[in-house]
């Protein structure tokens, strides 16, 4: 039978150690961790730091592209990279159901080792819970993040009429991804998640001097989400060309034929940029030398057509308000 | 797939039935769309701003969610709130509010309620729960029965003994007869319905516009096919005085329809005396129930003694009647956009994506505030 995790792996005692040893500072293993104290001693070249936390309990917990430890480092490091910051140190902590399978936590413990190699971040501390089964679905898992601002002045209510919008890859991937997993639409096309970490393309326009003037990354509520709280933060209107917007055909098909929008499906890779006039092909070219983002498109204008709003304009002339994401996800009938 | 979808939103196609339509268009015409399917195209792709101002819509009864009398949520929720049962329906039902609280309010208290994207799902949920009675709230226009049907046949063939059946399922024809024997509608002619059509065939819409003599043409979901189908209500008026269903979704519709799909609707259904219809009222013989002989699997004649039976009206203000019959737009009613919105639904129409007043909320206000 495959080894599982017991309630005793996380008891604090002897199976707690090994379970520590023999997985998380294995693939870990850094300085810092390895130290093992009460808490992770850090130094750090500036005095402006960013801080966030994030908590992953997606299911299912594997899925085309990625599982939820790809996704916790990416997720969290995102989130610092799109204040201008580099990723530095990470804390994480699981809570794991018992009975789960050993061999599925190695898998997902090193998809988050791979997923810190491409950004440089590493964890300095962290914790492990086991709970009775059915405490949690299997594993969930939070990450927090420190990192070290590089570019001032990053903010969400920086947006100006005649800014530009740019987006970094195709939206909807990841939450078309997952949907299809967990209501086993069989698709003939591999849709995979858009999950990765961003540090590398972000790091790159702030070093050629791109005047970017905010990133967000269109996670939760996706791409409409994030238009909306930049427009309703700044009380503009962003214009976008729906004909400009990178959608992957197979989220297209998902999206017509249950009747959701793809620019409501999150995304775990893909960010949106607002950059000043006349920097829009000097981010496309650099953002497309990189995998991650050799979809990129300007997609749009900040104008002043209407206050807090977000507008879209299809390719024969009509236009509609974009709204942000409301309610549950429901498929339509027919 | 990709040509299925891009190939009907070709924007250079889009602009030439535009400019088609404003240069034959001669008359005022008012176009029900019967289906809410239509309703969510016209919206989403903001048709009404690229057609002449003689063009004008009316948004028909087409959305199966919104059409379901309070007092049939109301047995959904006393369905579900039965010990030992797992309900199960289909996309917005779990959202639309009966007279004191909604299936996802009730999920949430942890009753079992289960939103399926593929019906037949409900067939694994009752074998993997062979301890619990599984029910399986029906809902939908022609398009969805014959996927209840199948339901039905397999449960049979598979000798289930813990899945039921609430019947929801109801017709088009006897809904547009009901609006347009009221004598005082608008409505001049019709586009009619994409997938419903693709089961019953067109001939269906014949009597009607034997009785009417209004066009029908039935249309398809893209917006090059909803442009298209006015273009040829427009040319219908302009050549004369003759009346007739026109065919534009021809790849997916033929006259006759799909037997095989008709088939076994009648195997095991038949149609009701009465059923009522939210803001319209009873119209006859405009609704579903499973076979007398297989009244073992419905849930209506197996928990009668749980379900309510006084008919239930919509808040005063609401006025989804009005709207499903053409009277009013969404804009005329008082409380759309302020005490009713997507998430706290007043009336049906606020509630399903193919609801009128849903797809004027989501969509709509632009248009609005530029006309």
């Amino acid at each position: 039978m495959s080894k599982k995790i017991l309630l005793s792996h996380g008891g604090g005692g002897e199976e707690t150690q090994s379970l520590i040893k023999e997985l998380f500072l294995k693939y870990f293993e850094n300085e810092i961790l390895l130290k093992m104290e009460d808490a992770a001693a850090l130094s750090m070249n500036t005095n402006r730091i960013v801080f966030t936390t994030d908590s992953f309990t997606v299911s299912p917990l594997f899925f085309n592209g990625g599982n939820i430890g790809k996704l916790a480092i990416a997720g969290t490091v995102n989130d610092l990279v799109m204040m201008g910051a580099r990723p530095k140190y990470l804390t994480c902590s699981f809570m794991i159901e018992e009975g789960f399978s050993y061999d599925d936590l190695e898998t997902i413990v090193i998809s988050m080792r791979d997923e810190m190699l491409k950004s440089g971040v590493c964890i300095v501390a962290g914790d492990t819970k086991v709970v009775p089964k059915g405490g949690v679905d299997g594993l969930f898992i939070n990450t927090s993040g420190i990192g070290e601002i590089v570019l001032e002045g990053i903010s969400a209510h920086n947006l100006r009429p005649n800014h530009s919008i740019i987006v970094s890859n195709e939206v909807g991937n990841h939450g078309a991804c997952i949907l299809a997993r967990r209501e086993d639409i069989e698709l003939e096309t591999e849709l995979k998640t858009d999950c990765v970490s961003l540090w590398k393309p972000v790091e790159a326009l702030i070093n050629a001097g791109v005047k970017v003037l905010a990133f967000r990354d269109a996670t939760r509520g996706g791409l409409s989400a994030v238009l909306n709280e930049w427009a309703e933060t700044s009380h503009v209107c962003i214009e976008v060309n729906e004909n400009k917007i990178p959608v992957a055909p197979e989220v297209k098909g998902i999206c017509e034929m249950l009747g959701f929008e793809p620019y409501e499906f999150a995304n775990e890779g893909t960010m949106v940029i607002c950059v000043e006039e006349g920097e829009e092909q000097k981010t496309l070219d650099i953002l497309h030398t990189f995998e991650e983002c050799k979809k990129a498109s300007f997609i749009g204008k900040v104008s002043d057509k209407y206050e807090n709003r977000v507008i879209l304009n299809t390719p024969w002339g009509s236009s509609r308000f974009l709204e942000p994401p409301k309610g549950e996800l429901l498929p339509r009938i027919c | 797939m990709p040509d299925l979808i891009e190939g009907f939103r070709n924007p250079d196609h889009i602009k030439a039935l535009s400019s088609l339509i404003k240069k034959e268009s001669t008359r005022k015409i008012n176009i029900m769309e019967v289906c809410g399917g239509h309703t969510h195209t016209i919206m989403k792709f903001g048709l009404p701003q690229i057609l002449p101002e003689s063009i004008d819509f009316i948004h028909g009864p087409g959305c199966p969610v919104c059409i379901m009398p309070k007092e049939r949520i109301d047995h959904a929720i006393a369905l579900a709130s039965l010990p030992n049962t797992i309900l199960a329906t289909l996309g917005d039902m779990i959202r639309v509010p009966g007279s004191k609280t909604s299936l996802q309010k009730l999920r949430a208290e942890g009753k079992d309620i289960r939103s399926l994207y593929t019906p037949l799902d409900v067939i694994k949920i009752a074998k993997e729960n062979p301890d619990k009675n599984v029910i399986f709230f029906a809902i939908g226009f022609e398009t969805t029965t014959p996927m209840t049907a199948v339901i039905v046949q397999m449960a049979l063939k598979e000798n289930l003994k813990n899945l039921y059946f609430h019947i929801n399922h109801v017709t088009v024809p006897e809904a547009v007869d009901a609006i347009m024997c009221d004598g005082d509608s608008k409505v001049d002619a019709f586009l009619g319905p994409s997938h419903v059509s693709v089961i019953t065939g067109y001939k269906k819409y014949e009597p009607i516009v034997e009785k009417y003599k209004t066009p029908i043409v039935v249309a398809g979901f893209e917006p090059t096919d909803v442009m298209e189908s006015i273009l040829r209500i427009v040319r219908q008026f302009n050549a004369g005085d003759k009346r007739f269903v026109d065919n534009e979704y021809a790849r997916a519709v033929s006259r006759d329809g799909n037997l095989k799909a008709q088939e076994l609707i009648n195997t095991y259904m038949d149609v009701r005396d009465h059923f009522r219809w939210r803001g319209i009222g009873d119209i006859p013989k405009s609704a579903l129930k499973l076979r007398d002989e297989y009244a073992f699997f419905d849930a209506e004649v197996k928990f009668k003694e749980f379900l309510p039976t006084v008919e239930l009206d919509d808040h005063k203000m609401c006025i989804c009647g009005d709207i499903l019959k053409g009277k009013a737009k969404p804009y005329d009613c008082k409380v759309f956009g302020k005490a009713c919105v997507p998430s706290a639904p007043m009336g049906s129409c606020m509630v399903s994506s193919e609801g009128a007043c849903s797809a004027y909320y989501k969509y709509g206000k632009l248009a609005a505030k530029g006309a």
